[in-house]
């Protein structure tokens, strides 16, 4: 793809109809909760954006949030939407290695100066910057250094946005999150375990169309994709509100499809598009192959107490220690009940004197 | 840590130990309390029948006032029925309390629940506003009644909001709801809402006591 090539003509070349672009322009403005009166908008934005310059730095990850969205089945628009995109550095899909890939990173960043956009998918490590480096250059400076420039940055998947697994209980390499380093830049925070490719290139979609970074909610992720929890837009919710749950993975109720609270999904405190927009082409998503949610969107998930323990369960402590409060109330109701038998034998010695 | 992590976790068990620690220190107080000397002989008379004939007696209005506390009686077994079944029937709560028990017992469905949580509150309200307006009521009580009633009343509001995902997002209702039920849990061994413990012993007690003497009770 050349340079200078349009997004719509990019499109086109690659077989897309009128009819299928627009198809795709009307899907992702409603996906984004923008009135019908938008599509035209975002449809002459997208056929006349010019690929716009991405650098794609990949810290303490696992490369899973590049393959969710690199390894689509089929070649959808929003796949090749983010093929379209001149991706100038990414050093898991690039051939050059070492400088020569540094020497792209930097070219782009002259180049594309204040206008690209700087995609993250990985913790920091700031316990120690020797645990992650690429090129000799720590993941840290390396962040700092290419954000300075950028239009606006998108933290990829749970460990970019919030710290991920890498920063679970010990946090060995004291991971941190995109935002807790880079604070005078716009982050948008595509979080999920990985994100939901359409949801990468929706953000991507908003970016071409408006110029802007899309509305975020109170965690930075896109409102238009995270604003509802999966719960609410369970297919299985009517489970829930009659009170059908499976009670094992191989029980009845879970060959029946029914609701998998008790199996500790996490639906009710998660906030992801998994629900409605769905996985492989909309084909299912973790709750409709029989697993509950596990939150792999929110922040801290690894940390939230086991998988399969219900949201309602409480962490009561130990036993041991409720034993010891129960001891020491003995201990004060038998104190306050000799002292109150000495009061009264005083006072019945007091009357008798 | 989020409100959640932490009502779920350290306010909970502080909640528990102070409950726990409360509870066991009021009863052991209130059993040391029982021996007395007695200064006659006792009557010839079966302590357990004695007792539990003061339980039952006791579960319906003394003929006397039967017509002036009807409304209050009748409030009083559909609030506790209402609240016992919302409490102790929710799979959600029966999930705590496995947690927390190690073990759990069938679940009704979630709309009895709804239904039975609805009415609790409502009758709570209804007593709760005869409390403050009816002149002997209002005679009678004390703070510490209207706070045991508000410590009750808020776990079932928040609770009714956080099932029905109304007003803010359903984990910070869930974690509002739990704090609330920890306030209650703290409250309740300092409160008259040992009642729930004290009850039924207080009237065996009291029973037995009669017996003793010769006393129907």
């Amino acid at each position: 793809m050349r340079k200078d090539q349009t997004l719509g003509e990019f499109l086109r070349s690659q077989g897309v109809s009128r009819r299928g672009f627009l198809k795709y322009c009307s899907a992702t403005a409603s996906l984004m909760a923008l009135p019908p009166s938008a599509v035209a908008q975002v449809a002459e934005a997208l056929a006349t954006a010019r690929r716009p310059s991405v650098i794609w730095l990949s810290f303490q990850e696992c490369t899973g949030c590049t393959e969710s969205l690199t390894r689509s089945h089929a070649p959808t628009v929003e796949s090749l939407i983010f093929d379209a995109i001149s991706l100038d550095y990414h050093h898991t899909l690039q051939a050059a290695a070492g400088h020569g890939a540094e020497a792209a990173r930097e070219a782009a960043m002259e180049e594309n100066k204040g206008k690209y956009l700087l995609v993250v998918d990985g913790s920091i490590p700031a316990g120690n910057n020797g645990y992650s480096t690429i090129a000799g250059i720590s993941n840290y400076d390396m962040l700092i250094d290419t954000a300075k420039d950028a239009f606006a940055i998108v933290a990829v998947g749970t460990c970019a946005a919030f710290g991920g697994l890498p920063q679970a209980s010990p946090n060995p390499t004291g991971a941190v999150s995109v935002s807790d380093i880079i604070t005078d830049k716009p982050i948008i925070n595509v979080s999920g375990c990985p994100p939901i490719p359409v949801v990468i290139t929706g953000v991507l979609a908003h970016f071409l169309t408006f110029g802007t970074i899309p509305a975020l909610d109170a965690l930075g992720r896109p409102a238009a994709f995270f604003g509802q929890n999966i719960h609410d837009r369970c297919y299985r919710r009517p489970f829930y509100e009659r009170g059908e749950f499976a009670e094992t993975f191989d029980d009845e109720g879970a060959r029946k499809g029914w609701c998998l609270y008790k199996l500790g999904c996490k639906g009710p405190t998660t906030y992801n598009a998994c629900a409605t927009l769905k996985w492989n082409q909309g084909a299912s998503f973790p709750i409709q192959s029989g697993h509950g949610c596990i939150g792999c969107s929110e922040p801290s998930f690894w940390d939230k107490g086991g998988f399969y323990d219900p949201i309602s369960a409480g962490n009561w402590g130990s036993r041991d220690a409720l034993l010891g409060a129960a001891a020491a109330g003995a201990a004060l109701g038998v104190g306050s009940a000799l002292a109150a038998r000495a009061r009264k034998r005083k006072a019945q010695a007091q009357e008798e004197a | 840590m989020t409100l959640l992590e932490f009502a779920s976790g350290p306010g909970l068990q502080w909640a528990l130990w102070i409950f726990v620690f409360g509870v066991v220190w009021r009863l052991i107080g209130a059993l040391f309390l029982l021996s007395r000397k007695d200064l006659t002989k006792p009557r010839e008379y079966n302590s357990m029948k004695a007792g539990l004939g003061a339980i039952l007696s006791r579960s319906a209005p003394a003929h006397a006032f039967e017509k002036s506390i009807r409304f209050q009686h009748v409030t009083g077994y559909v609030w506790h029925f209402a609240l016992f079944v919302s409490v102790l029937f929710f799979a959600p709560h029966i999930l705590f309390f496995k947690s927390v028990l190690g073990f759990g017992w069938p679940h009704l469905p979630n709309t009895i629940i709804l239904v039975t949580a609805i009415t609790a509150t409502a009758v709570l309200i209804a007593l709760l506003i005869r409390r403050a307006t009816h002149p002997v009521q209002r005679f009678i009580s004390t703070v510490d009644d209207y706070i045991s009633i508000f410590v009750v009343l808020i776990p079932l509001i928040t609770g009714i909001l956080a099932f029905a995902h109304f007003g803010a997002r359903y984990e910070t209702l869930l974690a509002i709801h739990l704090l609330s039920v920890e306030a209650m849990l703290i409250w309740f061994p300092f409160s008259k809402l040992m009642h729930a413990i004290m009850t039924m012993p207080a009237r065996y007690q009291a029973g037995t006591a009669f017996g003793r003497r010769g006393v129907k009770a």
